[in-house]
Formats: structure tokens, sequence, C-alpha cells
């Protein structure tokens, strides 16, 4: 494979730099991932005993090979708190994932129904969330969601509850906070797929004696299913490993499987165990990530 | 065209103000509550801009947001160059070996969980020793935020009529100076999205940031994340209206430079 043949046209060679970026910042970073799910733990600066050090000579390496352990994958898959979490993790993003389908298909379908000029203003208002900070947006719903905080007054002067209602640290506040963020994410692509699609096939089903409710099932719904996988994807693979959220708004009694990576990293310092949930994380997400690069691809390829 | 079964309904008008309330009550709530007087975050204590003189005067979230300011320049500059050079390559390059891979490395860190990418990126640095401060973070956001680039302007270079490119060769442009003289005036709008995008992803990360920086060298975001954990303060209000307000500036201005893309567009290449 000589770089003349795989850069022959010259807009190939615009590919060489962030190529070789890629390649060094987002490819081989996650083989060592790999090489230190695979170490020792140790009480050391890195904590971790090398596992292989290529510059040895070859009876070392072949030695190093031989002290692989495959002990943190075992802990992971042996310890209840790991596989717990993984499953929590799973059971949250697919939660979110379905909360935030019901309410962004609604969104997004009046989005589509606006007037053309109307349109662009609204998906202007739908992305500027997605550009304001994460954080400042779950911080703004710790301040509502506090023990004094502007919900619980407002349900308290409409006599809804008579003592203030504890929000925060529950799996509400995490479930609110995460559909919250993510909704941009869900809305943008149902809209994108619902705006393309002609007005004149629901004027053939109504006319064809279809009620609204009918024609959509039959009609819109089952169009508009591409935009719904890409919501999905979207939302579900970045929830599978999201930290911040459920480390501000739910309690600590249960964790999701990025919580315990970033505790067994930075609290416990154990970073083959953390590495190890990397990787199993990973690999858990290879199926839903695949799927997703070939419809990114598809997609892009249609707009060429 | 208006007919029956496409006519906007009151459902649609009360879904769409539902939800675009849920997106923006919480943070005009947020940015009302930074101008309260009152020590206590709940009680309203009069209008007050007393929190900011507040952050003003704190040293440490100055600094912070300052080393955020520059990691964000600086990535966003670098992730706009090698993002331009690979939307490029991928929408007008043909094809190459490796392209798979190529177009998989730019798409998977769209969505792949931050632990991970925080913590891959750490391992490296560690292992190839390198001083962990403002620039492994710029590194680590540059490699995010180039794909949001390249995504950005490959969309733009795909929606572009190609004849215009060939018509600059036909009359003896040389690829290179056909892209330079045709394409990329007509991209630029773009390409500035995509620096605006890339700062704002750069100012907002948490987990990247946390995973890749070094002892004293905190970003805002760390910062800010480390105070909340503590409890709610008002002067947190006063700081994330103004990075809003810094974010918003950046909007407005992406979206002039959109308008302007769309004019020039359409005056370049009538449809």
């Amino acid at each position: 494979m000589s770089a003349r043949r795989i850069f022959a046209r010259p807009a190939r060679f615009a590919a060489i730099a962030p190529y070789v970026w890629m390649v060094l910042f987002f490819l081989v970073p996650f083989g060592f991932v790999l090489k230190i799910s695979l170490s020792q733990t140790a009480i050391a600066q890195p904590p971790y005993v090398p596992v292989f050090d290529l510059t040895e000579d070859f009876a070392a390496i072949k030695a190093a090979f031989a002290a692989l352990s495959l002990d943190n994958f075992r802990l992971l898959v042996s310890d209840n708190l790991y596989v717990l979490s993984y499953l929590r993790s799973l059971v949250v993003a697919a939660v979110s994932t379905s909360i935030l389908l019901l309410v962004g298909y609604p969104v997004a379908y009046g989005m589509a129904r606006l007037p053309r000029r109307w349109q662009s203003v609204a998906m202007m208002l739908v992305i500027v969330p997605f550009w304001t900070s994460f954080l400042i947006r779950i911080y703004a719903w710790i301040n509502i969601l506090q023990h004094d905080g502007l919900l619980n007054k407002i349900l308290l002067a409409l006599h809804l509850v008579s003592t203030p209602v504890v929000w925060l640290s529950t799996d509400s506040a995490m479930y609110l906070g995460i559909v919250y963020s993510y909704l941009p994410f869900m809305i943008l692509p149902l809209y994108a797929t619902l705006a393309k699609m002609d007005p004149a096939l629901l004027e053939a089903a109504s006319d064809l004696g279809a009620a609204p409710g009918r024609a959509f099932w039959l009609v819109t719904f089952p169009l508009s299913l591409p935009g719904v996988v890409a919501g999905v994807l979207l939302c579900f693979i970045p929830i599978v490993g999201e930290f911040v959220i459920p480390d501000l708004l739910a309690g600590s009694d249960s964790l999701m499987i990025g919580q315990t990576l970033w505790l067994e990293f930075f609290t416990n310092k154990d970073w083959p165990v953390a590495s190890a949930a990397a990787v199993l994380l990973l690999l858990l997400l290879l199926a839903p990530l695949l799927f997703y690069d070939r419809l990114q691809r598809r997609q892009l390829e249609d707009a060429r | 065209m208006a007919s029956h079964p496409n006519k906007i309904s009151r459902f649609n008008i009360a879904s769409l103000a539902l939800g675009l309330a849920f997106l923006y009550l919480p943070i005009a709530i947020l940015v009302i509550y930074s101008f309260n007087g009152s020590r206590l975050v709940t009680v309203w204590g009069g209008w007050s801009l007393r929190w900011y003189h507040e952050f003003f005067a704190d040293r440490a979230m100055i600094d912070a947001a300052w080393m955020s300011f520059r990691v964000a320049a600086t990535s966003a500059t670098i992730a706009t160059l090698l993002g331009t050079l690979a939307a490029v390559a991928l929408s007008r390059g043909e094809r190459f070996r490796g392209r798979t891979l190529f177009s998989g490395m730019l798409y998977a860190p769209l969505v792949m969980p931050e632990v991970i990418t925080g913590l891959s990126l750490l391992l490296l640095f560690v292992a190839v020793n390198a001083e962990r401060g403002f620039w492994t973070v710029t590194i680590a956001h540059t490699t995010l935020t180039l794909c949001f680039v390249a995504v950005v302007v490959q969309s733009r270079l795909g929606s572009l009529d190609r004849s215009l490119e060939e018509a600059a060769m036909d009359l003896g442009c040389d690829p290179a100076r056909a892209f330079l003289a045709v394409t990329l005036p007509l991209i630029w709008p773009a390409i500035i999205a995509g620096w605006m995008l890339a700062f704002t992803l750069s100012l907002d990360d948490l987990v990247i940031a946390s995973f890749t920086t070094g002892p004293g060298s905190e970003t805002l975001p760390i910062r800010i994340y480390s105070e909340v954990r503590l409890g709610v303060k008002p002067e947190i209000n006063a700081i994330c209206t103004l990075v809003i307000g810094l974010i918003a500036i950046v909007i407005v201005a992406a979206s002039l430079a959109s308008k302007l893309s769309s004019a020039q567009a359409k005056s370049a290449a009538p449809m």
C-alpha cells in the first residue's frame, strides 16, 4: 500500500493531516486502554505495572505476554457492583431514550407542520440550548429542584403537596435532566425526516378515507423511521456512558457505568480496572456504534 | 397545499410551545436568579449585580475562565483546520484505501461516551510522559471537535453545486486553485460556523478536560463542577449567565455567517 496509491488525487492529500491526527489521538489511545486493562494495579505513579516495554528484547516481550492477565475483566464480570452498574446504564439509557422519543416526536412533528418561514426559526430555537453548556443546564435544574427551590414553592403554593418533596438525588430528577439535555438530539433528526415528507401523501390518505390518526400511523410514522432510528442512536449511545447528569441529579446508592469508571479512576486510582470497564463499555456499544456509523455514512453519501 | 390533513393543528402548536418552554424556562430562571440580591438562592432579595462583583473578585474562578477561553480558542482553530481538510477529503477526494476507517474515526467521537475518550487520551499522555495541562486538554478537545467541524463543513460541501469547480478546472485552474478560488469562498461561512461550534463545545466540556488536565490548570467547567457538588451558590448563577451571554453572541455571529453564506451561494449559483 504505497502512499502514492492512497492519495493519488489532490483532494486525497487533504486527508493526510486529519488522518494522522485521528489515528494518533483517537485510535492509538484505545490500544493503551486495552493494554492497561490487562495489567496489574500497583501503588505507584502511574498506578499500574507496565505490561511490556517495546524497547526490551524479544524474550522479555514474550515473558510479558505470558504475564498478561484477564483478572480485571474477571473482577468486572464477577463483582455485582460492576454488573449492576452496566445493567443500570442500559436500563437508564433505554428508558430515557423512550421518553425522549415520546416527548421529541410531537415537538418535531409540530415544527414540520409550521409554515416554512417559521420552521427555520423553530429549528434555531431547538439548536440554541445545544450550544449552551451542558453543565449549566443541569445546574439550572438543581436550582429548581432543590429542597426550597422553585418547583416545591409552586407545589406548596398550589396546595398540591403539604411538605416539600425531595426531588434532588432521585431517579426522576436524573431522567428529567437526561431528557432535558438530550432533547435537541432527538428532535433534530426527527424534524429532518418529517420536513422532507411530501404533504401530498397525507392528502392522498385522507382522500382515500383514512382518519387523521390512522393516516399518521399508516403513512407518517413509517416514513419517519429513519429519523427515529437516528435520534434513538444519537441519544442512546452517549446516555449509556453518561457521567455528569447521574452524578449531579441521581442518588448515590446505584451508579451508572460512567460513574463507576470515574470512581475507579479518580477516587480509587485503579487505572487497570477503570480501563477494563471502558473496554467492556465499548464492547457493549460496538453494535449500535457500527450501526450509527453506517447510517451516518449513507446519509452523507446521499447528500453528495 | 394547505388542505385539511396538512393543516397545523392545535395539538401541534401546543406540543411545540410546551417543548420550547421546557427547553428555555430553566435557563431563564437561572439568568433571573443571577441578579438576585439575596444570599439565599431561593429568596428574592431585589435586583443586584452583587454576584457578578463576587465572580470578578474570585481569582481562582477567573484563572479557570481564562484557561478555558485559551483552550477553546486554540483547539477550535486547529480543529477547524483539520476538520475542513477531512471534509474536503471525504466529499471531494476519490475513494482511497482506509477511507472507511477514516470516516469511522470521524463519526465515532460524535457519540462516543466522553469517559472513554477522556480515559484513553489520558493513558496515551501518561504513556508518552507528556506534561498534563494546557496542551493536553487542547489536543483532547481538538480531537473531539474536529469531527463536529468535519460534519458541518461536509454537509455544506455536499449541497454545493460541483459544476462551479468543474467550470473553474475547465477554464484551466488546477484542482488546488479551483478549490482556493471557488470552493473555499463558498464554504467559508460553514467553516466559521464550525469554528464556533468547536469553540462552544470546548468551553462546555467537563469530562474530557477532567481526565486530561494536570494539577494547577483547571478549566471553568471543572471549577464550576467542584463548586456545584458542594451546593448551589449564587455566584455560579452569575458565571453561568456570563457564559450563556458569551455563547449567545457566538450564536448570533454564526447565524449571521450562515445567512451571508446562503445569500452568497444564491448570488454565485443562481438555482
